[in-house]
């Protein structure tokens, strides 16, 4: 149907970098959005500041210009540092922030804080009277998150969490431009070079129209598997 | 005014030159996002309301097109109008092609069509949702569908709709950082032209981090203020 000329096997090794890239950055965002969760709901309040503040200005800023800074501005600090090891020690390093890294570790602290924000309302929306239940069996606190907190509080995000997951995966897109070579960098430059633009960017945007339909489906199962044993009204 | 003259006056980016170039970049982007905003919701009002329909055939048309414009990447998006719109056959000797040739208006399409099809399935959440009572009430008194929908249903959904809307401006004005992919001079642009003239991504990045931020915040205040006036009979008693 297509004729990619020979760009093809490239584009498709390209998809898969995305894929890898979102996958990557999910898990690191969900990391970072439990650990975000667990300071905000905490009663030590400098772990709730740094949260506040984490999660109130990584929202506040467009994530194009959170990568760049990231990835330019994390360029320059390295410079800088290995600047300095070699002033002081004499230790000749070059440290390169590897574009991957820096687009995984970008996107996952991004989401971290959308991902922290879900999660804090999903914690919070688990009944009071199950940690009490859980308190009076005498478990100890981290039996307490481990088997109760958990599992119902997977069932209030998992909302949240697969739209997280969506926009996360729009998100990839961006990593064409610092320079990674994603499907999207890929298929921009096949469609300079040939001058056919619709032959190259269409399908993409059929490979991400397939990704979010597949999580669409995804995430129905798991939400009916996570609502187990709650009675619909 | 002297304290300020003498703190620019100390460092070698934030000149008076560099700070135009932002100014003329948050003008830009400004001016992006409000006109997209404008003529997206002006559109996906109607769209609402045939994705709203109870006809497949008026409202599978309406969702194929909110399923791959919300699906998709702004950025693909973006390229498929940037770069396609050359290749219209006849396009370089029509009227359209100054027009077109820039920048600015195949990103502004691109802009228009994403925020409309994330606009309609907010407002069709809405209209969906209008409680059964205000719409048999509206039959009771013998309204037509177009008196009911012009009196009843929009004013309740646009209402209903607000703090969704509230988020998706945000969003648009976040996502609106795409247009210097694009050669386009807004605020990320101009980010990028002061960092590649001095060679300083830090400076440069975090300024207009800042300034994004403060557009976010003062989006985020107009929205509490709307909601809290416009939604005050909804308001729990306490």
């Amino acid at each position: 149907m297509f004729d990619f000329h020979g760009y093809g096997p490239s584009i498709f090794q390209g998809a898969i970098l995305t894929i890898e890239i979102a996958f990557l950055s999910l898990f690191l965002a969900v990391s970072l959005g439990l650990l975000g969760a667990i300071a905000k709901i905490s009663k030590n309040r400098l772990a709730n500041a740094i949260a506040t503040a984490y999660t109130t200005l990584i929202r506040g800023v467009p994530d194009l210009v959170l990568m760049l800074l990231i990835f330019f501005g994390g360029q320059m600090l390295m410079n800088s540092f290995t600047d300095m090891l070699y002033d002081r020690f004499e230790i000749d390093i070059f440290i390169n922030i590897n574009e991957f890294i820096a687009g995984v570790v970008t996107i996952g602290f991004i989401f971290g804080a959308y991902m922290a924000e879900t999660f804090r309302g999903a914690f919070q929306s688990v009944d009071n009277g199950q940690i009490e239940a859980g308190k009076a069996y005498g478990m100890s606190q981290s039996q307490i998150f481990r088997r109760i907190m958990f599992p119902q509080m997977m069932r209030h995000a998992l909302p949240g969490l697969g739209n997280n997951w969506m926009v996360l995966l729009k998100t990839t897109a961006l990593v064409s431009i610092i320079g990674l070579a994603d499907m999207v960098r890929l298929a921009s430059e096949a469609a300079k070079a040939v001058h056919e633009p619709f032959t190259f960017f269409i399908p993409v945007a059929a490979v991400y129209l397939m990704l979010t339909a597949v999580s669409e489906i995804v995430m129905k199962r798991l939400e009916i598997r996570y609502s187990a044993g709650v009675v619909k009204g | 005014m002297e304290s300020l003259t003498a703190l620019l006056n100390q460092n070698e980016i934030f000149n008076l030159q560099t700070l135009l170039h932002y100014w003329d970049g948050l003008v830009m982007t400004v001016q992006l996002v409000f006109i997209s905003l404008v003529v997206g919701a002006v559109i996906s009002v109607p769209l609402a309301i045939m994705r709203a329909s109870r006809n497949p055939w008026i409202s599978k048309p309406i969702w194929v097109y909110t399923y791959i414009f919300r699906g998709t990447p702004l950025l693909i998006q973006l390229y498929i109008i940037y770069y396609g719109v050359v290749y219209i056959e006849g396009i370089q000797d029509s009227m359209f092609w100054p027009v077109v040739k820039e920048a600015f208006y195949p990103c502004l399409l691109a802009f228009v069509l994403n925020t409309a099809a994330y606009t309609t399935e907010i407002l069709r959440g809405a209209i969906v949702t209008t409680p059964k009572g205000e719409i048999e009430a509206a039959k009771a008194y013998g309204m037509s569908w177009s008196t009911m929908t012009r009196r009843i249903v929009l004013p309740s959904a646009f209402r209903r709709a607000l703090p969704a809307y509230g988020n998706e401006v945000i969003f648009m004005l976040h996502a609106s950082a795409i247009a210097s992919v694009v050669t386009i001079v807004d605020l990320t642009g101009a980010a990028r032209d002061v960092y590649s003239q001095h060679y300083a991504p830090f400076e440069a990045y975090t300024f207009v981090a800042a300034i994004y931020l403060c557009l976010t915040f003062g989006l985020i205040y107009l929205f509490k203020y709307l909601e809290k006036k416009m939604l005050a009979h909804l308001r729990p008693l306490s």
